[in-house]
């Protein structure tokens, strides 16, 4: 490809209306107390991988809920079930089972299961 | 006999209304408009619990029927103070006089077309938090311009609040749960659409409203995107595009809506020829009428024998408001009681 001197940028923009939100919607059926969340932090913060990585459990459930599902594919493996995350949330939401889930949503989206 | 006239015959002045005819006062209620009630006439159903409307304010007239003057359709034009106390003209030159006199002429909701970029008045399916319970009270079913049942429809915080350069740069306080309870009500009367809450902070102050906040999310699936928009466009189908920083993920996102509901907020009478200015009564930074102590003396204005409960100093929920109202009304028979030595509050203000 003859380079140019410059590049188009990609689009950063979540587009809401194009994405598909099928590991939320898989995610929701098997724990429902996803919707429990209020994005407040709390697993984040008493997470190990998310000293050392780019792991985010609030941020992963809100990537669920828009449908961004390459952002969730990067980073999803780095979680190793201790379940710390579960003891620090106040809402009681099963945090492992949600990132149980979200593994393998992603895991039967690459065999084309949903 | 010591008489009281109130201005304003909404929440407040009705409950201060009653309150004080049953302790033996012969008690005035000068109202503007034709109906009593004021914003409690506007509301179908009030937050957390979702209780009806129209019983609390029937409850609240009935209590006043036959015990209170209500005068009507009138317009304050003059108020004068002598040492007996107060000389209050209306329309039509009648007079009015009273030894104590209680202000209870609430707020105004900020005009949503003056946030221009939002498309109130302009776009065919931006509604205001106020028609949205109109709608529930009228019973119609919520439907587009083109008459569909809209699939997706967005709330809109802080419209009007928290914003400096619409000149309001307080809380409005009421319009989060009132977005929240709104929402929970389109999911019932649309059960397959998507709602959607655009917020700054979610401000779930009061008893209760946190559960209600949660029942939203888990129970109505209702989602919240904590962003604030900035311009709304209108797609040729008369649906909106809107694009947000969802702020959570720090990415633009951008959606479509097919009704967008802008949650308008609370700001003080500002008029020309409303009653705080004409009494010349001290407003607050935030344009509220301004306390002489917001502990010691919450309801006193600087001028003796005039008092102002509920939204004259600030946006408060219906539960707050009725309790102020039953303050003042202790707080003026306070007052009338012991006029010649009636406790001045400044001993108290000098030591702050």
């Amino acid at each position: 490809m003859i380079s140019f001197g410059y590049k188009i940028q990609t689009d950063r923009q979540i587009d809401f209306d194009s994405n598909n939100r099928r590991i939320f919607e898989f995610v929701k059926a098997g724990e429902p107390s996803i919707d429990w969340c209020m994005s407040c932090g709390t697993c984040a913060s008493a997470c190990t991988a998310a000293i050392t990585t780019e792991y985010s459990l609030r941020r992963l459930i809100i990537l669920a809920r828009r449908g961004e599902e390459e952002e969730i594919l990067n980073s999803v493996h780095r979680c190793r079930f201790c379940g710390k995350c579960i003891n620090a949330c106040p809402r009681g939401v099963n945090t492992r089972n949600i990132i149980y889930l979200i593994q393998l949503a992603v895991n039967k989206i690459a065999k084309h299961e949903i | 006999m010591n008489s009281i006239a109130i201005i304003g015959g909404g929440v407040a002045g009705l409950e201060a209304a009653a309150k004080l005819s049953k302790q033996g006062y012969a008690v005035t209620v000068i109202e503007r408009s034709k109906c009593l009630g004021g914003r409690l006439t506007q509301w179908h159903a009030l937050f957390p619990a979702r209780k009806p409307a129209e019983p609390l304010l029937l409850r609240m007239i009935s209590e006043i029927e036959g015990n209170v003057n209500v005068i009507m359709d009138a317009a304050v034009t003059g108020v004068e103070k002598d040492d007996d106390g107060f000389a209050i003209t209306i329309s039509n030159n009648r007079m009015i006089t009273a030894s104590a006199l209680l202000l209870t002429t609430g707020f105004d909701i900020f005009d949503a077309g003056r946030k221009e970029e939002y498309g109130y008045g302009i776009y065919d399916n931006v509604i205001t938090s106020v028609e949205l319970e109109e709608t529930f009270r009228s019973g119609r079913p919520l439907l587009t311009v083109k008459g569909n049942k809209p699939a997706r429809i967005g709330f809109i915080h802080c419209v009007g609040s928290r914003d400096e350069k619409a000149g309001n740069p307080h809380c409005s306080k009421v319009c989060c749960v009132t977005a929240v309870k709104q929402a929970i009500e389109v999911k019932e009367m649309l059960p397959s659409s998507e709602v959607f809450l655009f917020y700054m902070d979610l401000r779930m102050f009061g008893r209760h409203f946190e559960e209600l906040y949660k029942e939203a999310q888990f129970r109505y699936g209702i989602q919240f995107i904590r962003a604030r928009l900035s311009e709304a466009f209108e797609n040729p189908d008369g649906s909106l595009q809107i694009r947000i920083e969802d702020t959570l993920l720090a990415k633009p996102l951008k959606m479509s809506l097919d009704m967008m509901v802008l949650m308008v907020g609370i700001q003080p009478q500002k008029k020309p020829g409303n009653l705080t200015d004409m009494l010349g009564l001290a407003r607050d930074t935030d344009g509220f009428l301004l306390q002489q102590d917001q502990y010691a003396a919450p309801f006193a204005t600087q001028i003796p024998g005039l008092f102002f409960a509920g939204g004259i100093t600030g946006p408060k929920t219906i539960e707050e408001t009725l309790t102020e109202a039953r303050a003042v009304s202790a707080e003026i028979t306070n007052f009338l009681k012991h006029r010649e030595n009636y406790a001045s509050h400044e001993p108290y203000l000098m030591e702050l």
